[in-house]
């Protein structure tokens, strides 16, 4: 990569001391640009201190993953440098806080090839401008006289986030953005570097999310009108979504006191009739577990969305693995299925969402939908959905004119029993915990747990003709046939596409309905292909071993990663040519 | 008289008959409730009975009202749920000692201090009935159970003193052998508006044979007429008095003044401005 139309902006540095908010404002002004953005983004577990990085990729072109790295890299301090310097390649640009006024005191040896500017922002801010924070805007200024960004979007998106707050505040912001661009002028007017950030004609309405608040973005347009959390690093983010926005369309959001406290308000919800939701991390995933049967057992229409990051335990709160599908899956005692979705960018947040909402009241059975944490984090920009456009599915209510006797867990040909709400009249009933008839009363007999557990696993057999739920990628010619779920989809896109340039043959599947997997076009797809390679970011390849489950008669290459950072798709396509 | 409203209390009575034992304290309350639920005219049809595991769990599916037999401990949880997602739902949550004090005890606060609109009724028998006689976190110490054969270890709580200190605003305690009482306290507990808690004296004559009816029959006594219903400390004291040797049934506290949940989230509401999709969107607009 390294074209001008493909540019990708890291910046490292200690949290708190203003790294992600100069990446906003620089994502955002991309945007404004009328570029592609997709933004990367690390940082410590803890408030302040430690390593924070914040990636900005920008493209005239759709952007599908993290990429293959930088082309610029800009270090706040030492430590962002120590963690990057490795990755430097000749033709990447090298900015740093020094010679004096930062951490850095000299710089190290770079290798060849690097351009590099020295930028004492530290210095300008403390004692140029006598405001140490704002180094970040002196940093900024100094980036958009480097690179060509429009410094009068840089200006308005800062007048739009600390107007609020004052002129005074917003001139010093103003100053400093002038400060970083004047040194730039004055000292390195001799240093050329090959990037431009072109702006671009935008004719679609866009916007720029993350995948969090897309999450929530999805549920309002579903219609979710109940939401419970518990707060959870990396999935707080939904909660202060819908917190803010459900209300406003007369939805209740509540903070429980635990995850089972929200997993079982929510299922207490969705038996009053609400569309409930709730957002956690797998730690939360694992205290909900023994409701999420319940749920399964009463038929109750629920959604819990798993921002996925590392485990186990407490594990790594804050970095990105995708290690929770045989939890998502399997997890919980006794033998029950659920529906598995995961996403693949912030777009899929926004749609397989409402698809959540649609597939729990269509089937009346709990929905897990996987993101994770760099989705979770990450921003990107895509078009702006219509809520009238949405379909919204409601679950089948019972008809007295049609269906006979009310039996709440009726034997039906899909499967599917028409269900009651209380306030209905004449539909007073029990769901229960426990195993029952038809009306929902406790039965423990060989005939009612047999013909229930067929009735919960049938009834959600064909959730892959449901919607749109995988999508093939097949090359005519080509042997491997890459699969993944999650995040890793677009890293995999990517990679393929790589891959294909180089002039290696290759196909993928991307499957968004992960439980129960969608084999009917899956089998579609083996036909094309001799073997599977399997990237996932995990130790034990858990969409492969399910995979392997399915007995498909072809060779599983697992491919994994587990080092609390997503994959780059040049390793992805790396090892597609390897085992083609 | 509309569908679902009736006369008598026996009318509310499901077709699933108790599972429970003969000289059961919860036959108890379960009359006093039903008698409770003909008083107030209430209709099964806009009622949710919600509850978790034991014995006295069972206790909703043999009304004829909407009810949900959940998991242990956690029928707060879900109940909270069914009164949020429906405010005009009649919400009442059922349990035993064990399931809302020791599995589910750290709900219990939170539902108080939230003063959420529904009515907790625990049976209380000192005793895991359901799973055939352990220790419950009401055993008092020194009771021989089946998993303490040499004495319960533990000290008890007090689930009045409890409740009253979380923030509930209407606190009484009831015993099985009263019902006439009991089912006033059900009337007034259901009307409150904001979280009610009853403790029920419900014995369990198969697996505690130290708690009986007859022994809390000597110890049962009516509060005493001057008892200050507003006053908190008042209330735990009294909840909390062991000297005389005495137990109080009757309305310890009510508080009709703190917000219940509801209403301060309808106040909230109010404040979150008006419903655009546009506007929402206009945030994300580079």
């Amino acid at each position: 990569m390294g074209h001008k139309s493909d540019l990708c902006i890291r910046i490292g540095g200690e949290g708190g001391e203003g790294i992600i908010s100069s990446g906003d404002i620089l994502a955002q002004a991309a945007a404004k640009a009328g570029l592609e953005v997709l933004t990367f983004k690390t940082f410590p577990a803890e408030i302040r201190g430690g390593y924070a990085m914040y990636q900005i990729r920008m493209s005239s072109e759709k952007i599908l993953s993290e990429g293959d790295g930088f082309q610029v890299l800009v270090v706040f301090n030492k430590e962002a440098l120590d963690n990057n310097i490795n990755k430097l390649k000749a033709g990447n640009v090298l900015i740093w806080d020094g010679p004096e006024g930062g951490d850095i005191n000299e710089l190290p040896e770079v290798p060849e090839g690097v351009i590099v500017y020295n930028l004492p922002m530290s210095k300008l801010a403390k004692v140029d401008l006598g405001v140490y924070r704002s180094k970040n805007m002196v940093c900024m200024g100094a980036l958009s006289e480097l690179f060509n960004i429009p410094v009068d979007r840089l200006k308005e998106i800062i007048n739009n986030r600390f107007g609020k707050k004052g002129q005074d505040i917003v001139d010093l912001n103003y100053k400093a953005l002038q400060l970083g661009i004047d040194y730039v002028k004055e000292n390195h007017q001799g240093i050329s570097n090959p990037y431009n950030v072109v702006a671009q004609e935008q004719n679609k309405d866009v916007i720029i999310m993350s995948g969090n608040d897309a999450v929530g973005l999805g549920a309002l347009m579903a219609g979710c009108n109940f939401f419970a959390c518990y707060p959870i690093t990396p999935a707080t983010e939904i909660a202060y979504w819908v917190a803010k926005h459900l209300v406003k369309k007369g939805g209740t959001v509540v903070q429980t006191e635990d995850e089972i406290s929200s997993i079982g308000a929510v299922v207490g919800a969705s038996f009053a009739g609400a569309k409930a939701m709730t957002g956690t991390s797998g730690p939360g995933l694992s205290l909900m577990t023994e409701i999420l049967g319940l749920g399964v057992m009463v038929e109750a229409p629920l959604v819990i969305c798993d921002v996925q990051r590392g485990g186990p335990s407490t594990g790594l709160p804050t970095k990105h693995e995708q290690s929770d599908l045989f939890l998502a899956c399997y997890g919980g005692h006794g033998d029950f299925p659920r529906i598995v979705l995961s996403a693949e960018n912030v777009a899929d947040c926004v749609d397989l969402t409402i698809h959540a909402f649609n597939l729990a009241e269509h089937y009346q059975t709990p929905v897990i939908l996987l993101t994770d944490g760099s989705l979770g984090f990450r921003t990107e920009t895509f078009e702006a959905p219509d809520i009238n456009k949405v379909k919204v599915v409601n679950r089948k209510m019972y008809n007295p004119d049609t269906d006979g006797e009310f039996l709440r867990y009726k034997f039906t040909e899909d499967n599917i029993s028409p269900t009651a709400i209380p306030g209905m009249e004449g539909c007073a009933h029990m769901q229960t915990g426990l195993e029952h008839n038809e009306k929902g009363s406790p039965n423990y007999g060989p005939v009612f747990h047999t013909k229930n557990t067929e009735k919960r696993f049938n009834k959600i057999a064909n959730a892959e003709d449901f919607f749109e739920s995988s999508h093939s990628d097949i090359e005519e010619g080509a042997t491997v046939g890459v699969v993944t779920w999650g995040s890793t989809q677009g890293s995999v896109r990517e990679a393929v596409q790589q891959a294909r340039e180089a002039g290696v043959k290759v196909s993928a599947f991307y499957p968004k309905l992960v439980w129960p997997f969608p084999m009917k076009a899956f089998n579609e797809f083996l036909k094309t292909v001799d073997k599977i390679l399997v990237p996932e970011v995990n130790y034990q390849g858990q969409l492969a071993e399910i995979i392997k489950t399915k007995e498909i008669g072809k060779e599983i290459i697992k491919y994994n990663i587990y080092g609390g950072l997503p994959f780059e798709p040049q390793e992805i396509a790396k090892k597609i040519k390897e085992v083609q | 008289m509309a569908t679902g409203i009736y006369a008598k209390g026996k009318e509310y009575k499901s077709e699933v008959p108790p599972t429970w034992c003969a000289g059961c304290g919860d036959y108890g309350l379960l009359n006093a409730f039903m008698n409770s639920l003909a008083d107030q005219q209430i209709n099964v049809n806009n009622t949710a009975l919600i509850s978790g595991i034991g014995c006295s769990s069972r206790f909703p599916f043999f009304i004829k009202a909407y009810g949900f037999h959940g998991v242990h401990g956690r029928a707060l949880t879900i109940a909270s749920g069914v009164k949020l997602a429906n405010p005009e739902l009649e919400v009442v949550a059922f349990g035993g000692d064990g399931d809302g004090f020791a599995i589910g005890g750290g709900h219990v606060p939170h539902m108080c201090r939230k003063n959420m609109d529904m009515t907790y009724i625990v049976m209380d028998n000192s005793i895991y009935g359901l799973t055939k006689g352990q220790m419950s976190p009401t055993t008092t110490p020194g009771m021989k159970t089946s998993t303490t054969p040499y004495g319960a270890p533990d000290n008890p709580i007090n689930p009045l003193a409890f409740v009253l200190t979380y923030g509930a605003t209407f606190v009484a305690q009831a015993f099985s052998g009263n019902p006439k009482q009991m089912r006033g306290l059900i009337t007034q507990a259901m009307k409150h508006r904001g979280f009610s808690y009853i403790n029920v004296i419900s014995p369990c004559p198969t697996f505690n044979k130290q708690d009986t009816f007859d022994s809390y029959k000597e110890m049962f006594e009516d509060l005493p007429e001057d008892h200050d219903t507003s006053d908190k400390p008042g209330a735990i004291a009294k909840a909390l008095d062991r000297t005389s040797g005495k137990l109080y049934s009757g309305v310890y506290y009510e508080d009709k003044e703190t917000p219940t949940f509801l209403d301060r989230i309808a106040e909230q509401r109010k404040t979150a401005g008006a419903f655009d999709f546009q506007k929402i969107l206009d945030i994300y607009r580079p």
